[in-house]
């Protein structure tokens, strides 16, 4: 009878566990639908990049009062795992802080912590959640986020301010238990509670049966929240907490300014301005080749680096709000480009789920149906976006291919642009003058 | 301007048998634009001063293929890369000085892949480079104590973190220089990237140059620094807008140099 708890715990961690296995599975081949592309080069570059961005929040502070206060919750979050090391530990085997005897001091110095932690994080979330819901930034207050987006950064909100409190609760009931002349049960003395000692008080006058018992409903509701809450990632922006790390260690580290050379048009290229090519030769034919495309139009076009982005996105904006086309009122929103791509790739997702590991075409792409060409036309390549990103992701990207996509498969360039092309193949520049006339500065006035 | 300038070709250099310094790419801007033209010139005048030994491609230059590349027409770049390598190759270049970073972004970064490779350099960090060698000398002349801003080009900034070369300079002039509220990394495009220079913006309520414009004129600037004939030019149509032509001027870094020297 008394194993009950501990074979109760036992079921909920590998159900838990095994929800959040099976949704990260379903990200993995979700993102494995992009097309390859080689971001293994170079490991010493990639992992200081994760060194400095993911787990430093180098770029972050950039932004220094967001910045700061997320790196409370970050830090928060971080070191609070240990004693949820502990707490799993005790939940398995019937112990109670089961740390305290072998740490000793350091002990104390941790439960400490985490507790000047989980009031820093309380403290941070209330004001994000003025900032977003009072102050009403303006980039949080945008368009793109309507409906799920708004309200999924709110639960992210009330969730940790809940968990922190139970947090600081159950430290609150196990040090008035511990604090009981004589002792009382397993609540032995152990740790040290700058917070939750002014929280205590609030059991005085109660029965140590019911203080016990609060215990119990302060801690099962803990890890509980913290299962329920891990398993809500898949479905939440808040999935950041764990793809920020390999988002950052498979950025791009060329220059911003380099984009990608498409190896299918060099080879095409190459065989155009080959003299000793047969112009009427037919092409080679490969009967598995997927027919060439250039470009992208739906999320399968997309390399997987660029579906990874989709899902690491954490939807802060603040690549749209330092985008130029954005300041200047225009459609153009990177953080809806990485929106659309991760919306489409869920949607894309489900399909596949529902036609037993197929995807059944469904009349929608990206391309349209989620990113209007008004949107990319506006871009200006700049690289705002990318800078910006506290994550290194990089919209511009998405935004080249689907361009690509739009002039080399559908022709659909706006007029003026056109012009400028054909200026290009006749004159070799993007205005109508002769190439012939290119010194003529050199004698001008 | 009284004496003329001196601008060999490759070809003709080749027909002499020598092989200059550099390969000076003047960019379609460059040549073609009255506003940029001004621009080459300057930045010539102070390569004969100081005897660089250099030529251009003349009438063997052609579009790097940067805004075809950017509109999303990898074709059309390609297409001009190779021709481009092709030449360059011939004459075997081995480093370009441009006052264009688009021309710079590409040369130096898009090119290699396709066989061009090069030591590419942006003209304020080749004119930098002749003053720490010596052989060039700046005095402020008559910009000194003038209010100098510098607009960062996003394909010399953000896109190759070229941020100091084009300071550097100006800082020789002996002016004031002060930063936008949007500098460096974080600074705000001109609006003409992407290709953006040959077609209408979408609708929105402002556009992008006359906001740019706005941060430059916040500094209440004699003059804004530009370092691309592009942002110049969206620039100079800011001050337009804003009505502010007889005020504030805007010069390329080559430009200011030049003047400086009474070139």
């Amino acid at each position: 009878m008394s194993y009950l708890d501990n074979i109760l715990f036992a079921i909920l961690l590998v159900v838990g566990f095994g929800f959040f296995t099976a949704s990260v599975k379903k990200i993995i081949r979700n993102i494995n639908l992009g097309v390859d592309v080689d971001r293994k080069d170079n490991p010493k570059a990639r992992w200081k990049n994760m060194a400095l961005i993911a787990l430093g929040q180098s770029k972050m502070v950039r932004r220094p009062v967001a910045g700061i206060l997320h790196i409370f919750v970050y830090v928060g979050f971080v070191i609070i795992n240990i004693e949820l090391l502990e707490i799993i530990i005790d939940g398995l085997f019937g112990t109670h802080r089961i740390f305290a005897p072998y740490l000793g001091v350091v002990y104390d110095v941790l439960i400490a912590s985490f507790e000047i932690l989980a009031i820093l994080v309380i403290i941070a979330v209330v004001t994000f959640w003025i900032r977003r819901n009072v102050i009403r930034l303006k980039r949080f207050v945008s368009k793109d986020l309507t409906g799920f987006p708004k309200s999924d950064a709110n639960y992210i909100l009330y969730f940790e301010t809940v968990l922190m409190i139970l947090f600081l609760l159950m430290n609150a009931s196990d040090l008035h238990l511990q604090n009981v002349p004589g002792g009382y049960s397993h609540f032995h003395k152990a740790g040290s509670y700058p917070i939750s000692q002014f929280l205590a008080p609030i059991f005085n006058g109660t029965s140590n049966e019911l203080v016990g018992l609060l215990f119990e409903v302060f801690w099962w509701l803990h890890i509980v929240g913290i299962l329920v809450f891990m398993n809500y990632l898949y479905f939440s922006k808040h999935l950041h907490i764990l793809l920020a790390f390999p988002n950052t260690y498979f950025a791009n580290l060329k220059p911003e300014g380099q984009f990608d050379n498409l190896a299918s048009v060099t080879k095409e290229v190459k065989l155009m301005m080959d003299p000793n090519a047969d112009p009427f030769a037919a092409a080679p034919v490969d009967e598995n080749a997927a027919p060439a495309k250039f470009g992208a139009s739906d999320v399968q076009d997309l390399n997987w680096v660029q579906l990874l982005n989709a899902y690491t996105c954490t939807e802060c904006g603040r690549c749209t709000s330092s985008c130029p086309a954005n300041q200047t009122g225009k459609k153009l929103s990177p953080r809806k480009i990485m929106m659309d791509t991760r919306d489409r790739l869920t949607e894309v997702g489900k399909n596949i789920d529902a036609n037993k590991g197929v995807f059944v075409p469904d009349n929608k792409s990206l391309l349209n149906d989620y990113i209007t060409p008004e949107e990319l036309w506006a871009c200006t390549s700049c690289n705002a976006c990318v800078e910006e990103c506290p994550v290194n992701i990089s919209p511009l990207s998405i935004i080249m291919d689907m361009r690509r996509y739009l002039v080399m498969e559908q022709s659909a360039a706006p007029m003026s642009l056109n012009a400028m092309m054909t200026n290009i193949e006749n004159n070799g520049a993007p205005w109508q003058y002769s190439q012939q006339d290119r010194l003529n500065w050199k004698n001008e006035n | 301007m009284s004496e003329s300038l001196v601008v060999p070709t490759m070809a003709e250099m080749l027909a002499q048998g020598t092989q200059p310094e550099v390969l000076f790419w003047v960019g379609c801007a460059g040549s073609f634009d009255d506003r940029a033209k001004k621009i080459t010139k300057a930045f010539v005048r102070i390569l004969n001063r100081t005897n660089v030994s250099f030529a251009v491609l003349g009438t063997e230059e052609s579009c790097t293929g940067d805004p075809a590349k950017r509109a999303g027409n990898e074709f059309l770049f390609q297409m001009q890369a190779m021709m481009n390598i092709e030449v360059l190759n011939a004459y075997e270049a081995k480093k370009i000085v441009t006052a264009c970073p688009h021309c710079f972004n590409t040369l130096k970064n898009e090119y290699p892949e396709l066989g061009g490779n090069y030591e590419v350099i942006h003209h304020t960090e080749f004119l930098k480079s002749l003053i720490d060698e010596g052989r060039l000398t700046v005095e402020g002349g008559q910009f000194k104590g003038k209010k100098i801003t510098f607009h960062d080009p996003c394909y010399l900034g953000r896109a190759n973190k070229v941020y100091e070369a084009p300071r550097d300079l100006i800082q020789k002039l002996d002016v004031e220089l002060v930063e936008m509220k949007r500098s460096k990394a974080n600074g705000l495009c001109c609006g003409a990237g992407g290709a953006q220079m040959f077609k209408d913006a979408e609708p929105g309520n402002k556009e992008v140059n006359v906001l740019r414009t706005e941060d430059a004129l916040e500094t209440k600037p004699d003059i804004i620094a530009a370092g691309c004939p592009f942002c110049n030019t969206m620039l100079t149509d800011g001050i337009k807008h804003a009505h502010k032509e007889g005020e504030v001027k805007v010069m390329d870094v080559a430009e200011l140099i030049a003047n400086a020297q009474d070139l």
